[in-house]
C-alpha cells in the first residue's frame, strides 16, 4: 500500500547543503544592502544618563545612529507577551514593557540601547567604539529564589517582589492528606539550571522596504514566519498586514530560540523603511548568547508521599521559574502549562500538587527550549522516582512498573485523566521499559555492576520512563489557559497541469526533513513519484497562515491538515476521473495513482485527471476547473509521545570524571512516517540531553554578568563524548489525527538529562551520594563524593 | 589601503584587494560568494568555516584573507566533480549525516582533511577528528556513520 511511507527516504534537501548551496539568511546579499550593528549594555540593570551619538554618527561609512526614542518617536511598541499567566487571586499578569530598544533603563546585559548602521559590518562596528554612554549602575539580583526576598532590587517598579505570576495547578487538600497517610516521604531540592539553546546558525534578520508599492519584506532566522509578521505589524510597529512578507528561508536549528519575536526584528525593519536601504544583521556568537532567549532555570523542591510497597500516594513541587527581565513570547506558559501538566508522568500518582512562581530577575529572558517545561518535570519527577527506589531498596525498573499506568489505546480503552487536567490520547508505557530493558539487557548489566564495584569501578544506570505533551492543542483550550494565539495549522496542495504538486504548508523546516517525510505522505496518497513532488515552505508571500514548528507539533498537526487537503484533492479528482470514465464514483477504484472501474482493467491516471482539470474541454458539469485545496487542522488533543531511555555511565571518584559507556532509548511516537529522520531526531536531543546533565550551563555572578558568554567558557557537547546509541521504537498510534502521529522532536532532551542524573546517582551510591547538581562535572561529582564521605 | 592578494579557489584564480582585517571566511562569502563556508562562532570553537588551504583544514575564521595569499583553498562547492558527488556528500546523505546543514560544510571539509591523513580511521579516531566541529542537531553519531562510509568507498 505504501511506497514511501514508513521506509528510511534519503532526504531531498540534502543536496542543497552537502553542495555547499542552501540559503541561510546570512548567505542573502541584496542592491544597496547596509550592515547594523547593535550596542547592547554592559550592565546588568542600571540608568542611562545619556547617549552622545555625535562623535559616531561622522564616522566614517555611517548612516544613522539610532536610539530608544527615535524608536518611540517613530511610535514602536514593546514586544508583546504571547501567553497570560494570571496570579492564583486573579491579578492579572505582571506585564512590563519590553523594550525593542532601552530608554531610560537597562535590565540585562545584552539588552539593546543604540543601533548603528553603516556601509560595511566593520564600519558600524567602529563607530560603536565611539559612542558614548553614561550609565548609573544599580543593583541587579539573578537568582530567581532571592529576587522574591523582601528588599530584593526589583526588576521593574510595578513588579512587587519580582512576580510576574504565581500559579498552581492540582488539588492541595487531597495532596496534603495523601501525604498524611503516606509510609514515607521521599524528598529532594534540585537546580534545572540556565541553558543557552546555541543553535550554530546565529540568529540574523534584514529588513527590506520597497518605498515605490510600499511593501516591506523581513528575512529572518524563524521558526514561524507568520506569527512573527503578526506580532510585528499588529503589535509593535502597526503595518499593514498585507504589506508585509516574512521570509524564512534556509534555517540552521532553532530549538526554540528561533520562535521568539526579536528585537533585532523590528530594529531591521524600522531601519529599512528609515532610511530606504536594506539593513542586514548578524549575531556574533557573543551576542547570541546576550540575546537569545535562554531555556530551563528552575529551582524546585519535589516531595513524594509513597507506601513502603513502593506505591505513590501524593507529589508535591514547589518551583521558582527565572522568567529574565521581560516575558518573552510564550515564556509564562513553558513553567506553567508545559510543567506543572507533565508531572503525572507515566504514573498512577493519585494526588498532585504544584505551585509556580514566575520571577523578573536581571538576566536575559528565558523562553522554551527544546522540550520547554516537559524536560524539567521530568527531570524532578524521574530524579524522585530513583530516589524513592533506593530509599525502599528496591531495582529503579520494579517501582516504575509497580505504579505505570495501564495500556489504553484511547480507542477501546478512554484516554486517561490525570490529575493535572490533561487527558492523555493512548499509551502503554510498560511495553516500552520492557523492551528496553530486553534490548540493554538490563539484569546482565546489573550483574557486571556488583562485578566492578569489587574491582573498585563505579557504574552506574539510570533509567527514565517519560512522557511528553506535542502538538499543542485545541485552540479553543490553549485560549482558555490564556494563549493569546491559536495552534492549529495549514496546507495548500496546489496540483499543476502536468501533475506535480506543491504543498505549502504552515510549519517550518529547520532541520526536521519536512520537504521529504511530507513529500512521502503526499506521493502516497497521490500515487505518484516523490520527485514529482515539492514541499514549499517559511515564505508568507507563498504559504497558507501557519503556526510554524515547535513542540513537535509539524507532524501531528501541520502534516495532519496536509491529509485533509489531500482527501480534498482525491474526492474532486474522483469526480474528474469518473467523468471521464463514464462511470459512477462507486464503481471506481484509486490505487497506485489511477482510478479503475472495479472488475476492469479501464483506467485513468492522476496526471490525466489534473490535465483534465486545468483544460476542462470534457469535464463535469457542475465542477469547477482547477485543483487545489486547503486545509487549517485544529486537533481535538495534544498528543502524548512517551518512552523509556537508559543510561549507562562509570564515574571516576578520583577524579569525578562521568564518563557516557552507553546509551539505549525506546521511544513511541506512534506512527512514523521516516524512521532515518526520526532516528536522527532521538540521536541529536539526547546529546542535547546529556549536554544539559554533564557539561552544559550558563552561569551569571551575583552582579548579573554572563560569565559563560562564548563556546569557550559554556561546555557544548563534543563528537568524542558519546557512544553510539541503540534505539528502538514501539508503535501506539495516536488515536485523534490522521496519520496516528505523536510526534519526535524533544524526546532526548526530555528523557536524556533525567537518565543521566540517575545514572550517576546509581554509580555514586556505594559513597553514599543522594544527589548531585547539574551539570554533573567532575569538580561536582568529586565534591559531592567528598561531601558524603565526610558525613560518612 | 587594500592589500592585493592572489588565491586559487576550488582551483579558480582570483585576485582582489583586501582590507588587511578581513578575515578569510569573510572573503570566501562576502567577495567570492561562496556561502557554503559559514561563520558559527567567533572563539574559533565550532568549525562551521573549516576549509582545505594548501592541503590542511583550517578555521578560516582564525586567519586573515592576506594570510591566504599564494594560498590553495578548497570549500565545499569545489568537491563536486563532473556533477559527481564527492564519496564524503555521498556518505552525509545516505547516513542521514545533516539536518539544519548549518555545521555540514565545515563537517564535511574537516572529514576530508581526517580521510586524507588517515584512509581507514577507527570510530574513535573519527569522533576525535571530529572534535573541533559543532552540530546541534544530529547528535554526531550519523556524521560518524557519514564518514565511515565515505572511508569505505574511497578505498574500494
Amino acid at each position: 500500500m505504501t511506497t514511501y511511507v514508513g521506509k528510511p527516504v534519503r532526504r531531498v534537501e540534502d543536496h542543497r547543503f552537502i553542495t555547499g548551496r542552501g540559503r541561510y539568511v546570512d548567505d542573502i546579499k541584496l542592491p544597496g544592502m547596509v550592515y547594523a550593528y547593535i550596542v547592547r549594555s554592559p550592565y546588568a540593570h542600571a540608568k542611562i544618563l545619556s547617549i552622545d551619538t555625535s562623535q559616531a554618527s561622522t564616522a566614517p561609512g555611517v548612516i544613522a545612529v539610532l536610539t530608544g526614542k527615535d524608536l518611540e518617536a517613530d511610535g514602536i511598541g514593546g514586544l508583546p507577551c504571547g501567553w497570560q499567566v494570571n496570579f492564583r487571586d486573579g491579578t492579572q499578569m505582571k506585564e512590563p514593557k519590553h523594550p525593542v530598544i532601552a530608554v531610560d533603563k537597562v535590565r540585562h546585559v545584552g539588552e539593546p540601547v543604540a543601533v548603528i548602521i553603516a556601509e560595511t559590518r566593520e564600519q558600524a562596528k567602529d563607530a560603536a567604539e565611539l559612542l558614548t554612554i553614561e550609565y548609573e549602575e544599580l543593583p541587579a539580583v539573578v537568582d530567581p529564589q532571592k529576587a522574591v526576598e523582601d528588599g530584593a532590587p526589583l526588576v521593574h517598579d510595578d513588579a512587587p517582589r519580582n512576580l510576574a505570576f504565581d500559579w498552581e495547578i492540582g488539588d492541595k487538600a487531597k495532596t496534603e492528606a495523601a501525604f498524611q497517610e503516606a509510609d514515607r516521604i521521599v524528598e529532594l531540592e534540585l537546580e534545572n539550571q540556565r541553558l543557552v539553546p546555541n543553535a550554530i546558525e546565529p540568529r540574523a534578520a534584514i529588513g527590506d522596504y520597497n518605498p515605490g508599492t510600499d511593501h516591506t519584506t523581513l528575512y529572518t532566522t524563524s521558526q514561524n514566519p507568520h506569527l512573527i509578521r503578526l506580532l510585528l505589524c499588529a503589535f509593535v510597529m502597526g503595518l499593514p498586514e498585507h504589506k508585509v512578507r516574512v521570509v524564512s528561508p534556509d534555517v540552521g536549528g532553532g530549538f526554540g530560540s528561533k520562535i521568539f519575536h526579536y528585537n533585532e526584528e523590528v530594529i531591521v525593519t524600522w531601519a529599512a523603511r528609515k532610511l530606504k536601504r536594506p539593513v542586514k544583521w548578524t549575531a556574533e556568537r557573543s551576542e547570541s548568547f546576550l540575546s537569545d532567549r535562554h531555556g530551563r532555570d528552575h529551582r524546585t523542591k519535589v516531595q513524594l508521599a509513597l507506601k513502603n510497597d513502593g506505591t505513590f500516594l501524593g507529589l508535591k513541587v514547589r518551583t521558582y521559574a527565572n522568567l529574565g527581565a521581560y516575558l518573552s513570547t510564550f515564556a509564562p506558559a513553558i513553567p506553567t502549562y508545559l510543567y506543572g501538566t507533565l508531572l503525572q508522568g507515566v504514573y498512577t500518582t493519585p494526588a498532585i500538587y504544584c505551585e509556580v512562581y514566575g520571577v523578573f530577575t536581571h538576566t536575559v529572558p528565558v523562553d522554551a527550549y527544546r522540550g520547554a517545561g516537559r524536560p524539567e518535570a521530568t527531570y524532578l519527577l524521574e530524579r524522585i522516582v530513583d530516589l524513592a527506589a533506593r530509599e525502599l531498596n528496591m531495582d529503579p525498573a520494579d517501582i516504575r512498573k509497580k505504579n505505570f499506568i495501564p495500556p489504553f489505546d484511547g480507542i477501546e480503552q478512554p484516554g486517561y485523566q490525570t490529575q493535572v487536567a490533561l487527558q492523555y490520547d493512548s499509551g502503554n508505557y510498560e511495553a516500552a521499559l520492557n523492551r528496553l530493558l530486553e534490548m540493554a539487557n538490563y539484569s546482565e548489566w546489573r550483574r557486571k555492576q556488583q562485578e566492578l564495584r569489587s574491582q573498585g569501578r563505579y557504574i552506574g544506570l539510570g533509567l527514565s520512563t517519560y512522557i511528553e505533551a506535542c502538538g499543542i492543542a485545541p485552540s479553543a483550550v490553549v485560549g482558555a489557559l490564556g494563549a493569546r494565539a491559536g495552534l492549529y495549522d495549514s496546507a495548500t496542495v496546489r496540483v499543476h497541469p502536468t501533475g506535480k504538486v506543491s504543498v505549502y504548508v504552515g510549519v517550518h523546516a529547520h532541520g526536521q526533513g519536512h520537504e521529504t517525510t511530507f513529500a512521502q505522505i503526499v506521493a502516497d496518497k497521490l500515487g505518484i513519484a516523490l520527485e514529482d513532488v515539492e514541499i514549499v515552505h517559511g515564505d508568507t508571500a507563498e504559504i497558507p497562515f501557519g503556526m510554524g514548528t515547535y513542540g513537535s507539533r509539524s507532524l501531528a498537526v501541520g502534516g495532519s491538515a496536509m491529509v485533509r487537503a489531500l482527501d480534498k484533492i482525491l474526492e474532486k479528482a474522483t469526480k474528474i476521473a469518473a467523468h471521464l470514465l463514464e462511470a459512477p464514483e462507486s464503481d471506481l477504484e484509486f490505487r497506485e495513482g489511477k482510478w479503475y472501474v472495479k472488475g476492469t482493467e479501464k483506467s485513468i491516471s492522476f496526471p490525466e485527471v489534473a490535465l483534465a482539470a486545468y483544460v476542462p474541454h470534457n469535464y463535469p458539469p457542475d465542477l469547477e476547473p482547477g485543483l487545489e485545496a486547503e486545509s487549517f487542522y485544529d486537533p481535538k488533543n495534544f498528543t502524548f509521545p512517551f518512552g523509556a531511555h537508559l543510561a549507562v555511565v562509570e564515574v571516576d571518584p578520583e577524579t569525578g570524571e562521568v564518563k557516557l559507556l552507553d546509551y539505549y532509548a525506546v521511544d513511541d511516537f506512534g506512527n512514523i512516517v521516516n524512521p532515518l529522520v526520526v532516528e536522527g531526531q532521538v540521536h541529536g536531543g539526547i546529546v542535547q540531553g546529556v549536554g544539559q546533565a554533564l557539561y552544559e550551563e550558563a552561569r551569571y555572578d551575583e552582579n548579573g554578568q554572563l560569565l559563560t558568554g562564548t563556546f569557550l567558557e559554556y561546555a557544548m557537547p563534543r563528537a568524542d563524548e558519546f557512544p553510539m546509541f541503540k534505539v528502538d521504537h514501539t508503535v501506539t498510534p495516536c488515536p485523534h489525527n490522521p496519520l496516528g502521529a505523536k510526534g519526535a522532536g524533544e524526546t532526548g532532551t526530555i528523557a536524556a538529562t533525567a537518565a543521566v542524573a540517575n545514572a550517576v546517582a546509581d554509580a555514586l551510591q556505594p559513597f553514599g551520594v543522594k544527589h548531585v547538581p547539574m551539570p554533573m562535572t567532575p569538580q561536582r561529582v568529586w565534591t559531592a563524593i567528598q561531601a558524603s564521605q565526610q558525613v560518612a | 589601503m587594500g592589500v592585493p592578494i592572489k588565491v586559487t579557489v576550488n582551483s579558480r584564480q582570483y585576485e582582489a584587494e583586501v582590507d588587511p582585517r578581513m578575515l578569510l571566511v569573510h572573503f570566501l562569502r562576502d567577495v567570492l560568494d561562496l556561502t557554503g563556508t559559514h561563520v558559527g562562532c567567533d572563539t574559533s570553537s565550532c568549525g562551521a568555516c573549516t576549509v582545505i588551504l594548501n592541503g590542511k583544514a583550517v578555521k578560516s575564521c582564525t586567519l586573515l584573507a592576506v594570510q591566504a595569499d599564494g594560498a590553495e583553498i578548497l570549500t565545499v562547492e569545489g568537491l563536486e566533480q563532473n556533477g559527481k558527488l564527492h564519496p564524503i556528500q555521498e556518505g552525509f546523505r545516505e547516513e542521514h549525516g545533516l539536518q539544519c546543514g548549518f555545521c555540514t560544510p565545515g563537517m564535511i571539509m574537516t572529514a576530508y582533511d581526517l580521510l586524507q591523513r588517515n584512509p581507514n580511521p577507527s570510530e574513535a579516531e573519527i569522533r576525535h577528528a571530529l572534535e573541533g566541529n559543532f552540530c546541534r542537531c544530529t547528535g554526531y553519531q550519523n556524521i560518524v556513520k557519514a564518514v565511515q562510509y565515505a572511508a569505505a568507498k574511497m578505498s574500494s
